[in-house]
């Protein structure tokens, strides 16, 4: 029987893959020390952290860090740089400048990177870069792909959206 | 409306009615807003916060709902008006730091708070009595058109309501319920139910929201998800889980009842009396003992005090409170006396 590696006492039920600085690190754990070192993770990661580490992982490999800190937002000034160090965007236009960075961060974080909520009747809408891909039409599309490809969580999320959308265009 | 107004006066709230009002203690929408073309507050300058302020303010002033509302300049508060105000769940914790231009406008009926300068220029929040999402919706959504008529929110087609945070990206939306669970605590099934919970990408927080431990049987729970979905789904989706924790609790309950009915009459009873005697209280026991008075009370155990009553409690006994209603400044010790005092009076006249 395998002892826990940090208590040394009870049976290791859980085990755990670290990785630091690129070296491989096995802990065998007992149920409660590992839930200790659960504990204490959360407690060292804050939400910026966790952030910051995602948005870490949306770089492309073919970017430089460079790209990263020269590319400001024209509005706020804000890099990239700064976004990964403090979790958050500097305004509106960030996500329009950071936008490859960004939509898959969205989605890591939400499942989705399509709004399909409310819009504000008078907002200034700062682009239309993806209101083609939203008509009614290129929908049912979509939603073809979507079944076609056994994707179900996508293809219910475009029926409702669909349906959404018809039952507005009745109301109109 | 003077900040010494709001003490002796209940928010709408904390009546203790509407939907499932034995479980559910309040439902809260907030809807997280930007102004196009300004820095969202951290990385704005002085100037620039200041712009956004005044240009709500006035704003605001025409939207009728709002109409009836007082704006709280945070500048303008001593530490204790603030916390006061935190402990009313008329803004967050985050919002009692680094004041400067920062702003709370509240309503008479207490239940609509517009922070701004928060971490997004607004955060539009509208909180009900009960299990009550929808009818939050529609109140908050109409705020929130009227809103948009006069001013330009960073919007874009695909990503929604701009934040600064991308975990409020989209919808801008988060829906909450404050739920009371003292049967699913004591028989230990809790664990079980929050650890459902946060698979289903939900998060549960204490009664102080982001950051505050779930205390005293109170757990509220919110989505973490607001893009992708529409507003009605997220609460459909919400709504799905609370309904599903409410049918426990009230199953936990009812099993309590059968089994072992003179134990939990025995402890909801030694609860009030330590309640009605003690001289020296400190809130987290507070919180624990009235937790199980208003369990004694939804359960017909307890008859001569309504759920209005404790929830006032709750919130009256809070320290910023205590220090508003004798207006001094109190120590923790001196506390702790006031609010056994304050307690005793309280129940003993029922």
């Amino acid at each position: 029987m395998m002892l826990c590696d940090v208590c040394g006492k009870n049976p290791a039920t859980v085990h755990l893959t670290e990785i630091i600085d690129e070296q491989m690190n096995e802990l065998h754990l007992c149920e409660e020390c590992a839930r200790n070192k659960s504990a204490a993770m959360e407690q060292q990661f804050g939400l910026s952290d966790l952030l910051a580490g995602m948005a870490d992982f949306e770089k492309p490999s073919s970017s430089k860090d460079e790209e990263l800190v020269r590319v400001k937002c024209p509005v706020c000034g804000l890099s990239y740089a700064d976004f990964k160090k403090i979790g958050r965007l500097g305004c509106g236009d960030c996500y329009h400048t950071f936008r490859k960075y960004l939509a898959p961060l969205l989605k890591r974080i939400h499942g989705s990177n399509q709004h399909i909520g409310k819009n504000p009747s008078r907002a200034k809408v700062v682009t239309k870069i993806n209101k083609k891909k939203t008509g009614l039409p290129e929908l049912k599309i979509q939603l073809q792909k979507a079944i076609s490809e056994e994707a179900f969580e996508e293809a219910a999320r475009l029926r409702d959206q669909i349906k959404e959308m018809e039952a507005k265009k009745d109301k109109e | 409306m003077q900040i010494n107004d709001l003490i002796n006066h209940t928010s709408e709230w904390l009546k203790g009615t509407g939907p499932h009002s034995d479980v559910v203690i309040s439902s809260r929408i907030r809807l997280a807003r930007n102004l196009d073309k300004f820095p969202f507050p951290h990385w704005a300058s002085k100037a620039q916060l200041n712009a956004v302020l005044e240009k709500c303010r006035q704003v605001m002033e025409k939207v009728e709902p709002l109409k009836n509302s007082t704006l709280f300049v945070l500048a303008d508060l001593d530490s204790i008006d603030k916390q006061f105000l935190v402990e009313r769940h008329l803004m967050s914790i985050e919002h009692t730091q680094k004041t400067e231009q920062k702003a709370v406008l509240v309503n008479d009926e207490e239940n609509i708070a517009v922070m701004i300068n928060e971490e997004d220029h607004l955060r539009i929040q509208l909180m009900q009595s009960g299990f009550n999402l929808f009818e939050a919706w529609e109140i908050i959504n109409s705020i929130d058109d009227a809103l948009a008529k006069l001013l330009d929110y960073a919007y874009l087609d695909d990503f929604g309501y701009l934040t600064a945070c991308p975990t409020n990206t989209g919808t801008g939306m988060r829906g909450s319920v404050m739920l009371h669970l003292p049967a699913l605590v004591m028989s230990r099934q809790i664990e079980r139910v929050l650890a459902a919970i946060a698979k289903l990408s939900f998060t549960t927080r204490g009664l102080y929201g982001e950051g505050t431990q779930a205390s005293g049987n109170f757990f509220q729970i919110s989505n973490q998800v607001s893009l992708g979905h529409s507003e009605n789904e997220i609460i459909e989706n919400i709504n799905g889980l609370i309904r599903q924790i409410i049918e426990q609790e009230t199953q936990a309950r009812e099993i309590m009842l059968t089994k072992s009915k003179e134990v939990l009459e025995d402890r909801i009873n030694r609860s009030l009396g330590i309640l009605k005697s003690a001289r020296i209280i400190t809130s987290q026991e507070t919180i624990e003992l009235l937790s199980m008075v208003r369990l004694g009370s939804d359960l017909g155990m307890i008859k001569d005090i309504d759920r209005r009553t404790i929830n006032e409690l709750f919130i009256i006994t809070q320290p910023a409170h205590l220090q508003k209603l004798e207006n001094v400044k109190l120590s923790s010790d001196q506390r702790d006396l006031k609010r056994a005092e304050l307690i005793r009076e309280k129940l003993n006249l029922l």
